[in-house]
């Protein structure tokens, strides 16, 4: 019975799994592609300040606007600086902001969500409907509140994102743990009389976990996104500190005479946020969850 | 010959597997259906019937592709015919009633409105004569009033009238082959047997060519003028009807008929060994091989041909299939059930009634239910340690929401539930200890949803060890083995996975988590209804087995008769939440019963062309139980007037101790309506 081995595999540690399920994600081209953009963002974000060919920000006013050459590769922007330091730089900042502030969207929004999906009834009502109206104000406006109160730092920006982001999560977190209770395994556990704690640790959790995983690394594209406009608009990371946001708006009334330093931050925002996307869409498929079914936005 | 109408040919169908071998789901089919013929297919889940019934139409599922051979309808190969000439064909010349048709109708569009788009596509008929052809058809599937019918929405009808109109909208473009698959699983006993009938009346009356794919000889039984028996993707066994039932010279059919538990014999059937093997893991030799008793060496280094018996104008792939010839069902092996019942009472329900109802402020802030009408209502059972008592009763009749309020899960309006004679039980799980948790435990219906998806064998089966005996180690892990090896699952399956089992060893892992507490009561809610016929018999006799090791009492509840027969001591029939009959199951099964068990009972689809249903009573749904009066009134066809409606119906005890709920004397209900 050689075909047999398809049917059977043997329980497998967490680091087998989680191999298993790049592999499987790199086995489809997009995302190869995304996985491929993700690492090469992540890589870069670490060893961009010892590769960086100058000072990020050596002021020259002599060097202002320089096309590329073989010197400055992306040219240099309207300070004299180099926009292929401050590009290859420009993503530190947002990557780990971002990032830290998905998880704290995946935490409070994951628990939130399965206490709503498991208690149900009133609470999840009166819950929702906070959750929902949260929902309907515009973030950005919110977001701006904040930060002109609280001001731009890491401690304010981290939270204040993943709180704004989390709210899709509870959403998500809460239609898959109302799907799993119904199940009569959650009604054994029951009947047996484990605790609450164990249903939701044993029973619940490894249920939920990955559509609640995925909707996460989703999250974390659209907040990339949000903090780069945040940047934009100068509420995100300050000057001189190098960032995409920041690069962008800086350099958008200069675009018609010097294209080179407005394009470069673009194509590395907006790659990023791309291999993020396609890394999120194959790490669902390869977990088996249909995106296509939950709710948008 | 041009009375052939669907000719398959050398019909293969695979898929690659993720190593990129290719795997047959159908290997090298062939068959002819005939005009006006109706043809079983039958065989268990994974057999590759449902994508044969599909190949017929032309389809082949996604991720699947058609690897040789053709299928010929009026000389057109549908599986290389263009999607534009195909569409042309389905709905009109060849029309499909999926499973749970009936469910798939568009909820928010009225019945009538549906029927037209389905002439409007299939037909070419304006809109007068699609008038006229819409009340035509819901006339010929025999729901009552077409007017009024085809002017409500799919959900104001009950499960069986929604399967009527699916057939319905199937008959709309007067196809010449009718595929079914599964038409009636999932529909109630009653439900599904009248549906039946009607098929036999369409095709009698159309001459319309149905294929009729089901896992339940009992229905193809009640059809079909051939069956074909698959396994594992091949025809195993081919010919009339009542040949293959009477005298089936397959040893897969052989073993199939008889584990098919029958109305008329006490006792458990003889299970067969094993289960299907997943496709593509047969290398060489007979598909059938480990499981076969007739087996010899050839059979496990060749495979047999499908051979045509002129004499027996019968088809079969077997080596010694001579061996069968002589043999017939009747020799079917029965275990007598040897219960060890005891006088003493282990759990007796008093009075209790349970209510579903929406709790209105006031009761809620006291604390209390208040429903005159409550879902379940006066139930008195006393049950004996070491029985097996079934409750049985149609779709809805609260068999498991009893169950819930015996394990603590649903609380009771009223009623107490006492245990071993003297402990109170309370209905609400906070108010038990665990002890008292511990020797109730539950096996359900569809192990799918009862294991954890995320957890291993081991896992599941250690949860109650370390919960009520804190079992750790080398001793957690001894008990794990340990109970594998009662439920016959071997040390190698801890470290599986749910998916990674057949839906039979699923229901032993949860066995194994029942037995695992030790229980004194296990409550069975449809165990085996989920099952395939072939493994149903061994999970019944496992379970008697066990019961028989450790004395353990089921409360099992059932919608199949003669399951309920063959493993139970006692049965409770209910309907609409309340008692209609109780007694030792011979007695039950046998005259004088109340008008409803009659009804079940003649509902009762035998793999036997002998043995017809009987239906006494329309199969109507009703919504709740009359306020007054017997609850059965509404569908009850030897109703005695007045006093039905008015007066509950008192408890009446026959000779042998049955006792029956109805104002008709037991003198009376003696006499048999047919
Ligand atoms: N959670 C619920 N809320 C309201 N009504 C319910 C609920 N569960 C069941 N019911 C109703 O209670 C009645 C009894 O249901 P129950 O599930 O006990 O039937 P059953 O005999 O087990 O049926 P089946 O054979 O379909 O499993 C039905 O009318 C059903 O609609
Ligand atoms: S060929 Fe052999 S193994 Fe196969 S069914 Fe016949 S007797 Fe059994
Ligand atoms: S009491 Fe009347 S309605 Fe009820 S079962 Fe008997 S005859 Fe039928
Ligand atoms: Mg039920």
């Amino acid at each position: 019975m050689k075909l047999d081995s398809i049917y059977k595999e043997e329980k497998k540690s967490a680091f087998a799994k989680l191999s298993e399920i790049i592999i499987t994600m790199a086995s489809r081209p997009s995302g190869l592609i995304g996985l491929s953009i993700l690492v090469f963002h992540i890589i870069l974000a670490f060893i961009s300040p010892y590769i960086a060919p100058h000072d990020f920000k050596a002021i020259d006013p002599t060097l202002m606007l320089q096309a590329p050459s073989a010197q400055y590769w992306f040219g240099t922007d309207d300070l004299g600086r180099d926009v292929f330091t401050r590009t290859i730089l420009g993503g530190r900042t947002a990557l780990t902001i971002t990032f830290f502030g998905s998880l704290i969207a995946l935490l409070w929004g994951g628990l939130l969500g399965i206490f709503c999906g498991l208690v149900g009834g009133k609470i999840d009502d009166v819950v929702m409907r906070i959750v929902d109206a949260f929902l309907s104000i515009p973030w950005i406006l919110a977001m701006l509140l904040i930060v002109s109160l609280l001001g731009t730092s890491t401690e304010v920006l981290i939270p204040a994102l993943g709180f704004f982001y989390g709210k899709g999560i509870v959403r998500v977190a809460r239609a898959a743990t109302h799907d799993v209770i119904a199940k009569d395994f959650i009604v054994s556990a029951r009947a047996r009389g484990h605790s609450n704690f164990s249903i939701i640790w044993n029973e619940i959790i490894p249920n939920v976990r990955d559509a609640i995983l995925v909707e996460g690394a989703m999250r974390w594209s659209w907040m990339l996104l949000g903090f780069s406009s945040l940047s934009f608009l100068g509420f995100g990371v300050s000057p001189p500190t190098p960032d995409w946001g920041l690069m962008i708006s800086n350099a958008r009334g200069l675009m018609s005479f010097a294209y080179w330093a407005v394009i470069a931050p673009i194509v590395g925002l907006s790659s990023l946020i791309i291999g993020i996307n396609l890394t999120a869409d194959a790490f669902a498929k390869a977990l088996g969850i249909d995106r296509s079914t939950k709710a948008p936005v | 010959m041009t009375d052939i109408i669907q000719k398959v040919k050398n019909l293969s169908i695979g898929f690659r597997s993720k190593k990129g071998d290719e795997i047959l789901i159908l290997k090298n089919i062939s068959t002819n259906i005939k005009k006006g013929e109706t043809v079983g297919i039958v065989g268990e889940s994974g057999s590759g019937k449902s994508t044969l019934a599909l190949a017929m139409m032309g389809y082949v599922k996604h991720g699947l592709y058609t690897i040789g051979g053709e299928c010929q309808f009026n000389s057109l190969n549908l599986l290389k015919m263009k999607s534009k000439d195909l569409e042309k064909i389905r709905g009109r010349k060849i029309a499909m009633i999926p499973q749970n048709a009936g469910q798939a109708l568009t909820p928010n569009l009225k019945i009538g409105y549906q029927i037209d788009e389905a002439l409007q596509l299939h037909s070419d008929l304006d809109e007068k004569e699609r008038e006229k052809k819409i009340s035509e058809l819901l006339n010929k599937v025999r729901l009552p009033s077409p007017e009024t019918i085809a002017l409500r929405y799919p959900h104001e009808l009950s499960g069986g009238q929604q399967q009527r109109v699916a057939v319905a909208m199937a008959l709309a473009g007067t196809p010449d082959l009718l595929l079914l698959d599964e038409p009636t699983t999932g529909l109630d006993v009653t439900t599904q047997a009248h549906v039946l009938e009607l098929l036999n009346f369409i095709a009698k009356d159309t001459g319309t060519s149905m294929v009729y794919v089901s896992h339940d000889l009992g229905a193809i039984a009640q059809v079909s003028d051939r069956i074909i028996v698959m396994y594992s993707g091949e025809i195993v066994l081919e010919g009339p009807s009542r040949d293959i039932l009477k005298r089936p010279i397959h040893p897969y059919t052989h073993g199939l008929l008889k584990s098919i538990p029958k109305l008329s014999l006490a006792g458990l059937p003889e299970s067969m060994p094993g289960s299907q093997p997943q496709p593509g893991t047969i290398q060489s030799g007979c598909s059938f091989f480990d499981r076969c008793n007739f087996s010899d060496d050839n059979c496990k280094n060749n495979s047999p041909q499908l051979e045509f018996l002129k004499d027996l104008n019968t088809s079969v792939r077997c080596f010694n299939y001579e061996k069968l010839v002589n043999e017939s069902q009747a020799s079917q092996t029965i275990n007598k059930i040897k219960n060890k019942s005891q006088d003493k009472e282990i759990l007796n329900l008093s009075e209790v009634s349970i209510s579903y109802a929406k709790q209105k402020l006031l009761d809620q802030i006291f604390n209390r239910i208040s429903d005159d009408n409550p879902t379940v209502k006066d139930i008195n059972i006393n049950i004996k340690k070491g029985e097996t008592i079934a409750l049985v009763g149609e779709s809805g009749s609260g068999k498991s929401t009893i169950l819930k309020s015996i394990a603590g899960l649903l609380r009771t309006k009223d009623g107490l539930i006492r245990f071993d004679e003297n402990r109170n039980l309370s209905s609400d799980l906070k108010e038990r200890d665990p002890n008292d948790l511990r020797i109730i435990q539950l096996i359900f219906q569809n192990p799918d949803e009862s294991l954890n998806p995320n957890h291993t064998v081991e896992e599941i089966i250690a949860q109650p060890l370390k919960l009520y005996f804190g079992l750790k180690g080398e001793e957690l892990k001894k008990n794990i083995i340990d109970l594998l090896q009662k439920v016959r699952l071997g040390e190698f399956y801890t470290s599986r996975y749910p998916r990674q089992l057949s839906g039979g060893e699923k229901q032993r892992v949860a066995v194994a988590r029942a037995f695992a507490a030790k229980p004194d009561i296990i409550l069975c809610d449809e165990v085996t209804s989920a099952l395939d016929v072939s493994v149903q018999a061994a999970v019944l006799n496992l379970l008697q087995q066990l019961k028989e090791d450790f004395g353990t009492t089921y409360i099992f509840v059932s919608h199949d008769l003669a399951v309920v027969r063959a493993i139970s001591d006692r049965v409770a029939v209910l309907y609409q939440g309340r008692l209609c009959e109780v007694g030792p199951s011979n007695d039950v099964y046998k005259f004088p019963s109340h008008p409803y068990t009659e009804v079940l009972l003649g509902a009762v689809l035998e793999p036997d062309p002998d043995i017809k249903p009987k239906l006494v009573a329309e199969d109507i749904v009703e919504e709740r139980p009359p306020e007054k009066g017997c609850s059965f009134q509404g569908r009850c066809s030897r109703i005695i007037g007045d006093i039905c409606k008015k007066e509950i119906p008192p408890w009446q005890l026959t000779d042998s101790g049955n006792a029956i709920r109805c104002h008709i004397p037991i003198k009376e209900l003696q006499k048999e309506q047919f």
